[in-house]
Parts: C-alpha cells; sequence; structure tokens
C-alpha cells in the first residue's frame, strides 16, 4: 500500500518534472516574444520589460531561476499579458470555477453513464443494449462544440431564467455542466458494460442466481463492484482533465476557468501563465491517479498483496 | 488510410485466406459497421471527388456574394449560403477535405511510427524494449492537447515561412501551397505525439508473436532480423493495426476540428470542419442552417468512423468481441 503511494508520487513528479522541461522550452522556441504584440512598445520599452521579467537572460538561467523560485518562495512569477497579477492569483482565481463546473458535469456523467452500461450489458445484444450504445456513440460523436450552441438557442434562450452564456449567476453553471456531462457518460457506459459483461459471465454470479438472490441484488451486490474497475480506471485521468477545464466548453459559455487562461497564455506567450498551468495540471492528474489507483486497491482485494 | 489498408485483407480473401474471409464475413452480418463503411465512401467521393471535379468547372468555396447571404437551401446552391454568402456545399466539402486529410495523414504516419517503434520494442524485447515503452509511457502522462498546441504553435511560423518563399521564390500557386501548408503543422503535432498508443498495442502484439513457434523457425533458417519482423511478424499483427487505425481516424477529426473551434488550428481563410462549425455558431439564431449541416457531416463522420472500427474489432478479434 505505502509502496504503491510512493511510487506514484515518485512517478507524479518525474512527470511533472519533464512536463514543464518540455513546456518550458517549447513555449519559448515559439517565434516571437510576450512584448512584441502589445499595443505601442517601443524596443526599448521591450528591452526594459524583458529585463524586468528576466528574459533577457540565457534560457538555462531562467529556467533554473524558474525553479529556484518554486522551490524556495512557492512563486510561480508573474503573468507577462497581465500586466501586475501573479500566475498563482490567476489560477487561485481561476481553479474554483472549473473545479465547481468540472465536478458537477462529472456527478452526472457517472449518474447518467453506468446505469445506462449497466442496462446494456442486462439487455446485451438485444434492443435495449443497441439503444443504449447508440446513445453512448451518440455522446462522442455529438461534440460538445456542437451540443453548446444549440442547448444556448434551444434551452437558454426559451428559458428566459438561464443566461445564454457568462458567468454571473448561480444557475450559469448548469448549461455548460450539461454541455460536459455527455461526453464523460458515453465513455462511461462504454466501460460499465464492458466491465458487466465481464463480470456478468463469471461463475460466482451463476452461483448466486442458482442460490436463489433476486436478480436485482445479483446486480448490486455481487457485480457492480468488479464491473466498475475499468470505469474506476478512465476516472482518475478524466477527473483530472475536467476539473483543470475545458478549452471548447468555456470557450463558448464563456467561463472563467483554467482553460481559456491556457488558450490566452499559449496565443499571447504568456510563459509564466502557461507554465504554471501546466504544472498545476500535472500534479493534478498525479493526485487523481493516486486517487484511482487508490480506489481500485479498495476494490479489489487481489490488488492488495502486490 | 484505413481504406488502403483494408483493401489487402480483401485481396486475399479471393486468395482463400479463411481467417480473413471469416472476418469479412461476420463483418458483412454487422449492419451498423456496413453503414460506416458505406457513409465514409460516399463522404470521402463527395469530399474529395465531387468537391475536385466541382473546383476544376470553376465553382470557389472562397467567393463572396454579398447581395445573396444567408440563402436557403436550394435557393442559391445546393445548401445555400453563409454569412459572406458563400456557396455551403462547396465550403462544407473543401472543410471535409481539410479535415479528413488532417485525420488520415496524421493517422497513416502515427500507424507508420507505431509499427516501427512498437515492432523494434516488441522484438528486441529485454532491457532496450523495456527502455523505450517506459519512454512511451513517460509520454502518455503528459496531457495530449496541451503537448499537441504547443508544438504546433513553434513549428507553425516556420511552415508558413517556408510556403511563402515557395510562392515568392519558386512562384508555386499560392491559394494551394497556403490552404495545403496550413494543415501540416497541426497533422504533423497530432502525430508527433498520437502514435504511442499505437506504438504500445504493437509491441504487445510483437511481443507475444516472437514466441512462437515460427519466428522460432525463421530464426534456424538463417533469415535476418529485418526480415523476420516485416515479412513474418508485421503481417500476423495486421487485425489489430486495423482496427486501431479505424479508431484513430475519428479521434482525430475530433482533435482537429476542437483545434480549430479555439482558434489554434486551421486559420482562416482556410475552412475545416471545425472552423466551419466554429463560424455557423455565431448565426445559430437567424440561420440554423450553416451550423447544422456542418455539425451533421462531422458527426455522421465520426459515427461512421467508430461504428467501422467497433464492427471490424467484432470482426477481426471474436474473443474480444463477447464483451
Amino acid at each position: 500500500m505505502l509502496k504503491i503511494i510512493l511510487s506514484r508520487i515518485a512517478q507524479t513528479l518525474v512527470v511533472v518534472f519533464f512536463l514543464v522541461t518540455f513546456t518550458f522550452f517549447a513555449i519559448r522556441a515559439i517565434p516571437g516574444n510576450p512584448f512584441a504584440d502589445a499595443k505601442a512598445t517601443s524596443p526599448e520599452e521591450q528591452a526594459a520589460l524583458e529585463a524586468y521579467y528576466g528574459l533577457d537572460r540565457p534560457k538555462i538561467v531562467q529556467y533554473f531561476n524558474y525553479w529556484k523560485n518554486i522551490v524556495t518562495k512557492g512563486d510561480f512569477g508573474d503573468s507577462l499579458s497581465m500586466k501586475g497579477r501573479k500566475v498563482s492569483t490567476l489560477i487561485s482565481e481561476a481553479f474554483p470555477v472549473s473545479l465547481k463546473l468540472g465536478f458537477l458535469s462529472l456527478l452526472m456523467g457517472i449518474g447518467l453513464g453506468i446505469p445506462l452500461g449497466t442496462i446494456a450489458a442486462l439487455y446485451h445484444n438485444k434492443l435495449p443494449d443497441y439503444l443504449a450504445m447508440i446513445v453512448a456513440m451518440a455522446g462522442i460523436c455529438v461534440v460538445a462544440f456542437v451540443l453548446g450552441p444549440i442547448f444556448q438557442v434551444n434551452i437558454a434562450r426559451p428559458l428566459q431564467f438561464l443566461n445564454v452564456a457568462g458567468w454571473s449567476r448561480s444557475s450559469d453553471i448548469i448549461l455548460p455542466a450539461i454541455t460536459l456531462c455527455f461526453g464523460v457518460a458515453a465513455y462511461l457506459a462504454r466501460l460499465t458494460r464492458g466491465g458487466m459483461l465481464d463480470v456478468l459471465s463469471q461463475d460466482y454470479i451463476r452461483s448466486a442466481r442458482a442460490k436463489g438472490v433476486k436478480p436485482f441484488n445479483v446486480i448490486t451486490k455481487h457485480a457492480l463492484q468488479p464491473a466498475l474497475m475499468p470505469a474506476v480506471t478512465y476516472l482518475g485521468p478524466a477527473f483530472a482533465a475536467i476539473i483543470t477545464g475545458s478549452f471548447v466548453v468555456e470557450n463558448i459559455f464563456l467561463v472563467p476557468g483554467m482553460g481559456q487562461h491556457f488558450v490566452l497564455g499559449v496565443t499571447s506567450k504568456d510563459y509564466n501563465l502557461v507554465l504554471g498551468l501546466v504544472l498545476f495540471y500535472g500534479i493534478l492528474m498525479g493526485i487523481a491517479n493516486l486517487i484511482s489507483d487508490l480506489a481500485l486497491i479498495f476494490m479489489d482485494p487481489k490488488l492488495r498483496k502486490g | 488510410m484505413s481504406q488502403a489498408l483494408s483493401s489487402s485483407p480483401m485481396s486475399e480473401i479471393e486468395k482463400g485466406t479463411s481467417l480473413w474471409a471469416d472476418a469479412f464475413v461476420r463483418l458483412r452480418k454487422n449492419k451498423l459497421a456496413m453503414l460506416g463503411g458505406i457513409t465514409i465512401a460516399v463522404i470521402l467521393f463527395f469530399c474529395f471527388i465531387v468537391g475536385f471535379v466541382l473546383k476544376v468547372m470553376g465553382m470557389d468555396a472562397n467567393k463572396q456574394d454579398l447581395a445573396n447571404r444567408f440563402a436557403a437551401p436550394g435557393e442559391a446552391g445546393l445548401l445555400g449560403t453563409d454569412q459572406l454568402g458563400r456557396d455551403l456545399f462547396m465550403r462544407v466539402l473543401e472543410g471535409g477535405q481539410i479535415s479528413l486529410l488532417v485525420a488520415i495523414l496524421a493517422t497513416v504516419i502515427t500507424v507508420t511510427i507505431g509499427i516501427i517503434y512498437g515492432g523494434i520494442a516488441g522484438y528486441v524485447g529485454g532491457k532496450i524494449g523495456g527502455i523505450m515503452m517506459r519512454i512511451v509511457d513517460g509520454l502518455l502522462a503528459m496531457p495530449f492537447l496541451i503537448i499537441v498546441i504547443l508544438f504546433r504553435e513553434i513549428i507553425s511560423v516556420r511552415v508558413d515561412n517556408a510556403a511563402r518563399f515557395l510562392v515568392n521564390t519558386w512562384k508555386w500557386d499560392s491559394d494551394f501551397v497556403l490552404r495545403y501548408a496550413n494543415l501540416i503543422p497541426l497533422t504533423v503535432a497530432i502525430a508527433a505525439f498520437g502514435w504511442l498508443t499505437m506504438g504500445r498495442i504493437v509491441r504487445t502484439a510483437a511481443a507475444s508473436l516472437s514466441k512462437q513457434e515460427f519466428v522460432e523457425a525463421a530464426h534456424s533458417l538463417g533469415l535476418s532480423h529485418q526480415r523476420i519482423l516485416f515479412r513474418h511478424i508485421l503481417p500476423n499483427m495486421l487485425g489489430p493495426v486495423i482496427i486501431y487505425a479505424t479508431l484513430t481516424i475519428p479521434s482525430f477529426i475530433l482533435y482537429e476540428a476542437t483545434l480549430s473551434f479555439i482558434g489554434l488550428g486551421i486559420e482562416p481563410p482556410n475552412s475545416s470542419w471545425g472552423t466551419l462549425i466554429k463560424e455557423g455558431a455565431n448565426f445559430l439564431e437567424t440561420n440554423v442552417t450553416v451550423l447544422l449541416i456542418p455539425a451533421i457531416l462531422f458527426s455522421a463522420t465520426l459515427f461512421a468512423f467508430n461504428f467501422l472500427g467497433d464492427g471490424l474489432r467484432d470482426a477481426l478479434d471474436p474473443k474480444a468481441s463477447k464483451d
């Protein structure tokens, strides 16, 4: 158990290290510089700005300074595109928004996807199975950037109490969450169906049925837990991905989350902002994977020994 | 790609290779997969052949006609016109060309790298194979879209400069060069990080195949490693490769559209289904067709590839298809 946690942490640190290193040099390899696009900056002003942010020094020095500031001061640096704002402030403002939205849509996705997958498995190769799988396929193929605008016009417009876009009222979370949840639900349904079919063909389920356990209890008490293993494995990375913000859904519904910061950061070459977001994302991903590892160990006694 | 790959099993059927013949019989029984295959053929035919013929006949997807904005389907052109009076039918076909080209080219690159890298890692095995797979694992742990976006940004200005050089110095046709140059950074970026799963699948297959007797027999005949790998092991793992390639295409179409939608993919004046959907979404309230037509085509393509891929998996890998 402790060994698994420690190896996961070590793995996360290695991945975060490479991720930050890759991003650090990759984003500096993009032609142009962060201050060239800003309005009315003379070459002297640009040079002064670069000196102020330490961008005039050799890249390798900048690289070590970046780590030094994080390790010694916990400082992720200043945003280059939004003057006078720290990256840590921007993340701490945007993350709760993405977290709330992602968490809600994940819950909705679980509530929708797992029952759908279970029903499909129970009626294997019958009409409900085909219907459920077509619905799940629709969740994958009818993507957020098609659904989002359609929801805006056909749900938000007629129902006056929902805003079309924005993040000013608490009800503004509803439409983006619904848009986001279908993709999750679709993958979960497919994984649950696969896991369930695997489990249902095993001997202990036949024994349970033979000794007269009610069909409903066979599913909920005997089959569901092992059948959810593939879904739980998927949920770890999916959780990290969804709470760090969706580029597309935040773009459509004007949600002030982390996804739009990332897109803006790349286009405006805000080195520090992009690095900070990537670092944060890497750590979250590690935590989410650790949680899903622990959940799998909890669910499957066979994994506990190893 | 999938077309090219799936034609080889077909030709083997005529020779009576029973495994592929069996698979094809199973595939033909799967109505959804067949529907998917036919849909793909129709969409490819329209985008590449009809689109090309119409272009040669003088239809221009970028010709604006401001007097004729938002014409209804049938009123002007087959599917009406968009916000600038451009013929929507032509735009959807040309957008489809770009979307499909990006996905298919990226898949071809993915399959090539995956087969070579995974094949070597699986065949060599041992420490070297282990290290090769550790590298893949590490790259897989990175967030795909983020590294693709960064990588695309790095190469896009350089590709753009190269394209301008071709146009200015060598006097190449600027429409043609700039249009296709625009899809290169995206394709390369997607393929550069998209081959990892393929590499893993191939490695697993190659590792288990290289332990079998027929490989041992090939060794004892004194065949070279290269020949064993490419003539004996590779043909035997075509099944998983075809399945995964078919399922890779829709995911790459999706990545292309997602990136174009947030403005980090195909750039105007070029269009792909992603940019068409983005433009259409702005005029959804007044004119649904401008969004709906590219969106339906886009989703239908994803459906078709996914159903065909699932069907191929059921047909080529009956053991896995129970669930």
